[in-house]
């Protein structure tokens, strides 16, 4: 089902410290995670972003330390997707188990603009911009993983699987 | 049966598969489970399976650094929480605030092995590879399924081989051959690969020097690097561990997407300049920069052969009257050995501060923090904006002995004319 949103866009090798500062790593309710998300690199981030927006990036998204916080944090604020030129593996790895999908669209950058509407179908990978009028295909993420976002994370994913249903 | 490269192959024998290539998705059964403090978050995710037991008591080590001893009451009742959990649950391997930093403690106390699968809740945990384990960082939420299940979904990663010949020259080092590469890579060059390290330069360096490469490589994005276990991997081991292991080399033909050379005997000291790891420069470039900090320590560079290089350019000398320079052994081991071999004492002397083990400044929690507009020269692992304290703060990334000649001179300097 694709899903409408407005986007928040960012360059490339953002990095965990600037999406949610080691300061905060003793911090463990996720709607206090949210208060801090992308602290260090955009200080009116909170002020805009608004539930279902998304967030598009250059390469490498999420790079740095490990800290799952950075994708809890921007889901919680309300981010419903990331579409990056690449993300790094542990970030990648955090946000499908956070339940939070992502794409990885080559090109996104250069077509779509800060503040555009987007129309996002994580199951295909399309992403259509509403505001510029392109269209652009991403790499979708394997069935296996998408099932993972679509319960919700890892574990509901894995209580969904254990109890057999 | 193909043949593979060392990842294909511990990740086929840890998922009870005959092969496992490049790409495909296997269910791993780790060895070893690693958290710090952020077991404090992982325990809460776990408690939500409703299980009254972890997957293996023995299995899961934790070990806290990050914050240690507790700088703030919301760290203290974090780590209680943890303590409580370690005792209801009967975790063995519990190392509280006086042992060091995780990826030191592990393989002193025993917790890696060649051939095994680690997987820890820091990004940093592709250390273990030194000794030729599979080793990786993965977040809470997954390792909170490990302790409830015993099993992690990975995809093999594709591999690089890394081949570094060729005789080190005075004042470079193992952190200087990693930066360069880094700066050729760039910070995602390696991402999701298995690095593989190779050649005359890699199997003459030490275990510590090993774990050095492996550490850094997670800055170009690799999933795990992994020297192959040799005569000093075992010679390091032996004392520290009873449990058997196997040992885990690549097929003479295993595929290798790419293929990378590096002479050593050419390189010089290398700094990587602010705000990002691969921003790298020869030392010549960037000296005179004036310093506030100099930082020695980390799961970098904090073990022995770090403060004995620095204390070799720093003996009978002062630091500079401008710079706080905060050395930290990376562990109670390194600490008393430090100690008793007189290394301590060099930088007391020199007008150094010694910090307890632990992670210290290097991620901007707990201690050293910078003002607006400071700069710090350190042997840490990232240079990220903000990463030490203020925004508009610098760090410089570099070598042990660079850091000491530049917290003499008050400004980054090369430590070949110290």
């Amino acid at each position: 089902m694709p899903v409408r949103g407005f986007v928040h866009k960012y360059g490339d090798n953002i990095n965990t410290d600037v999406i949610y500062p080691g300061r905060y790593l003793n911090i463990f309710d996720p709607e206090e995670m949210a208060k801090h998300a992308m602290e260090d690199l955009d200080a009116d981030f909170l002020k805009k972003v608004k539930k279902g927006d998304f967030v598009v990036a250059g390469r490498n998204f999420g790079c740095g330390s490990s800290r799952e916080q950075a994708a809890t944090s921007l889901h919680v604020a309300g981010i419903a997707g990331i579409i990056a030129e690449s993300f790094a593996r542990i970030f990648y790895r955090n946000s499908i188990n956070q339940g939070l999908p992502i794409i990885i669209a080559k090109g996104v950058t250069e077509k779509v603009n800060d503040g555009d509407e987007i129309e996002v179908d994580f199951e295909t990978g399309k992403i259509k911009d509403i505001t510029g009028g392109v269209e652009i295909q991403g790499t979708p993420l394997p069935p296996f993983v998408l099932q993972i976002v679509q319960n919700g994370g890892l574990i509901p994913h894995l209580k969904k699987t254990l109890s057999g249903s | 049966m193909p043949p593979m490269t060392i990842a294909e192959k511990i990740l086929a024998s840890h998922s009870g598969q005959g092969d496992a290539a490049a790409g495909r998705i296997v269910n791993v059964s780790p060895d070893i489970a690693m958290s710090h403090e952020n077991a404090g978050l992982v325990s809460k995710i776990f408690l939500e399976f409703g299980l009254d037991h972890v997957w293996d008591r023995e299995k899961i080590v934790i070990i806290f650094d990050h914050r240690v001893p507790a700088e703030s009451e919301k760290t203290a009742a974090g780590q209680k929480a943890v303590r409580e959990f370690v005792k209801k649950f009967g975790i063995k391997n519990f190392y509280d605030i006086n042992c060091g930093i995780c990826h030191q403690v592990m393989p002193e106390k025993g917790h890696v092995r060649p051939g095994e699968v680690i997987v820890g809740t820091d990004s940093h945990t592709t250390t273990h590879g030194a000794f030729g384990a599979f080793s990786t960082g993965i977040g809470a939420t997954e390792m909170a399924a490990v302790w409830a299940t015993g099993k992690l979904w990975m995809k093999v990663p594709d591999s690089f081989k890394i081949t570094i010949t060729g005789k080190l020259p005075e004042m470079v080092f193992a952190k200087d051959v990693i930066l360069h590469l880094i700066g050729e890579l760039g910070s995602d060059g390696a991402d999701y690969r298995s690095v593989e390290f190779y050649g005359d330069t890699v199997s003459g360096m030490s275990i510590p020097s090993r774990m050095v490469l492996c550490n850094l490589s997670m800055e170009m994005g690799a999933k795990n690097a992994i020297v192959p276990p040799d005569e000093k991997t075992f010679e390091w081991l032996k004392g520290r561990t009873d449990k058997s292991f196997s040992l885990v080399y690549a097929d003479p033909d295993a595929f290798y997407e790419r293929e990378i050379n590096v002479e050593a005997s050419g390189l010089v000291p290398q700094v990587a300049c602010p705000h990002a790891v691969d921003n790298v420069k020869p030392v010549g470039e960037v000296k005179g920069v004036k310093i506030n900090q100099a930082l020695l320590g980390s799961c970098t560079n904090g073990r022995i052969e770090d403060l004995e290089a620095a204390a070799r350019v720093i003996r009978g000398k002062t630091v500079h009257p401008g710079v706080r320079m905060l050395v930290i052994p990376a562990s109670r081991e390194v600490y008393l050995e430090a100690i008793q071999r007189g290394i301590l004492e060099t930088f007391v002397q020199a007008g150094a501060v010694i910090l307890n083990p632990g992670c210290g400044p290097c991620l901007g929690a707990h201690q050293g923090l910078m003002a607006e507009g400071e700069v710090c020269i350190s042997s840490t692992n990232r240079n990220f904006q903000g990463r030490m304290g203020s925004r508009n703060s610098s760090v410089y990334l570099a070598s042990p002995a660079t850091v000491a000649a530049s917290a003499v001179k008050g400004e980054i300097a090369d430590p070949r004319e110290i």
